[in-house]
């Protein structure tokens, strides 16, 4: 390729870049700043002295119960994680696998159900959840996992309609069941798609803001981006640089998360679009 | 085997539905329940303490007469058809510049996926913070160039004979204070949009490693440029993926709530109440169930419209190879 051209990309991309990461540098210099210090002008990238009181603070907040969060947080998200691998893949096996009239019909409503988004929904499900007196608790946000989602349920069929008909066929043969066949064959023979399933509903569920809104009433099961909204709402938003190292806090996971899994994730959203 | 087919095998069909019996039981009791109590509250006056009163077409009445329930619509519909077009195209050229054969091409892939990651929330106090008046980052890089900007500007004006007032205007070019304007809050909206297209820009390059490499060469042959393959090869080829975001913009656009309302809260003013935030204001600050549930069957509606709108356009542009 010509130099000039790759010159050229390569400019573009710095350019993207720098817009793409400014943001999170500017939330982490903010972030170990004194509060005189975030208001200054011309503004400072490498604050000195590094404030990392500022952690210890949003940390021993009395208002604000940072590890209470995290934890609520990641019950939440990891429930939400399991109840998608299980029930998807389940129902994934029974629409890609199984013989029975009515699937192609059920697989159909599931892609169209993708489209109605939470919000049309929003008003009935919190009347369904008051009846059964779960509203105040986190049991609306991880139960309806164990059904199916819709999303997962697609692109795990899409793997297992990939996967040879005689392996089944042949464990049938053996006298395996359809569980067997789903436990001991498709499962482990799916673990990538499993783990992007996996990975996307725990991160959906982490970064979930209006599901908590609508259904988490007391401060003690608040999650970490509906504690981080209230913490702003409180603190008026004039302590940026407690409230940008909180946002790092709540951030850091997923950010680990990523770097631990960069592969399956992208693999993952780059199937979502192709099926 | 036609015959087979014909006869139900009750084992199989048994097993089958029990396999997907989670998914059948949550489509009944978190989809088509949740959408019929709906679709008759939108018909009641409800506030969730008294038992439901039928009203009629009273919700719906009202909505038209409702001159907020316009506004978040058309702030809505604002929303999607600028951002929309820009971040779709913005992601096709990412993905594009993406794709080139670079060493450092890892890297930056990562970086402009990792904003996707941040929970809505955080994102809204980033920006917030950036768009800050006075004391905002953006504000800050903006002050240079506006006064130099202005400064031409103001000598331009003088040298054609400007009234006075326009040349003081112009020298005095100020940043807007961003989330203080209505229209700027808007602009800031869209802007930030900008920042989150990571997951599509993701989408469209599989896409494009998709194409067939042999089409672009045999063009090449052809003696068609850089800028014909993509207009000629490239764009056809990934319209598909193209068809794919555009409808998951769709359906998302007309969701956004966390970034306004923990940015804006739907400020100054309405210019930035979006449609789901004044159907949760609706229900659950208000307790107004009815005109909430006539609020989110209608959305259905438009979803529904737009998408069908964009499955019978594909056929003129998506091309299935």
């Amino acid at each position: 390729m010509k130099l000039r051209y790759r010159l050229l990309v390569h400019f573009c991309l710095l350019l993207a870049a720098v817009a793409y990461l400014g943001p999170f540098l500017w939330m982490i210099s903010t972030s170990l700043k004194k509060e005189s210090q975030a208001v200054q002008m011309p503004p400072l990238w490498i604050p000195h002295p590094l404030e990392l009181h500022n952690y210890v603070r949003v940390f021993n907040s009395p208002a604000f119960d940072m590890s209470l969060y995290a934890r609520n947080t990641l019950i939440i998200a990891l429930l939400a994680a399991l109840g998608s691998v299980l029930s998807s893949s389940l129902v994934a096996y029974s629409l890609a696998k199984m013989q029975w009239r009515g699937r192609n019909v059920v697989f159909g409503i599931a892609l169209a159900s993708m489209m109605i988004p939470f919000p049309v929904l929003m008003v009935p499900l919190y009347r369904i959840f008051r009846q059964v007196g779960w509203v105040g608790t986190s049991l609306p946000l991880w139960v309806p996992a164990f059904f199916g989602v819709p999303f997962f349920i697609f692109l795990l069929r899409q793997f297992y309609l990939t996967i040879p008909k005689e392996l089944s066929e042949a464990a049938i043969m053996d006298g395996c069941t359809h569980f067997g066949i789903w436990w001991r064959i498709m499962l482990p023979l799916t673990r990538p798609a499993l783990a992007v399933v996996g990975l996307f509903s725990f991160m959906a569920a982490w970064n979930n803001f209006l599901g908590p809104l609508v259904y988490l009433t007391h401060q003690s099961t608040f999650t970490l981006p509906l504690a981080l909204q209230f913490y702003q709402s409180r603190s008026g938003g004039t302590t940026y640089n407690l409230l940008m190292a909180a946002s790092v806090i709540v951030i850091l996971p997923i950010l680990i998360m990523f770097f631990l899994a960069q592969k399956t994730f992208v693999r993952g959203i780059a199937t979502t679009g192709l099926k | 085997m036609k015959q087979q087919k014909s006869r139900i095998d009750w084992r199989s069909q048994l097993m089958g539905m029990l396999f997907a019996g989670p998914y059948l039981v949550g489509l009944l009791v978190f989809l088509l329940l949740p959408l019929a109590i709906s679709l008759y509250y939108s018909f009641c006056s409800y506030n969730m303490l008294q038992p439901p009163l039928w009203v009629g077409w009273m919700n719906y009445r009202h909505l038209l007469h409702d001159h907020v329930f316009w506004r978040s619509l058309v702030n809505t519909l604002i929303y999607a058809a600028i951002s929309l077009p820009f971040t779709l195209s913005l992601s096709v050229l990412l993905a594009v510049l993406l794709n080139t054969p670079l060493k450092s091409q890892a890297i930056y892939r990562t970086i402009i996926f990792l904003p996707c990651l941040v929970p809505m929330v955080a994102t809204a106090l980033i920006w917030q913070w950036l768009f800050n008046s006075d004391v905002g980052l953006i504000d800050y890089a903006l002050r240079g160039p506006l006064h130099l900007a202005g400064g031409v500007l103001a000598g331009l004006a003088r040298l054609f004979g400007a009234a006075s007032s326009t040349v003081l205007t112009l020298r005095n070019l100020q940043p807007p204070v961003w989330l203080g304007e209505p229209r700027w809050a808007m602009t800031a909206i869209i802007l930030m949009s900008f920042w989150g297209v990571g997951q599509t820009v993701v989408i469209f390059l599989a896409g494009l490693q998709d194409i067939p490499k042999d089409l672009y060469e045999a063009a090449e042959m052809d003696g068609i440029g850089a800028v014909g393959r993509f207009f000629h090869v490239t764009l056809p080829m990934l319209s598909p993926v193209i068809f794919f975001n555009l409808i998951m913009g769709i359906i998302g656009s007309w969701q956004i709530f966390d970034v306004p309302y923990v940015m804006t809260n739907g400020g100054p003013g309405r210019s930035t109440t979006f449609y789901t935030m004044y159907l949760f204001d609706n229900a659950f600050t208000n307790l107004r169930m009815g005109p909430a549930s006539a609020m989110a069957w209608i959305q259905l509606l438009i979803i529904l419209f737009f998408t069908a709108i964009a499955f019978i356009t594909a056929k003129k542009w998506v091309h299935y190879a």
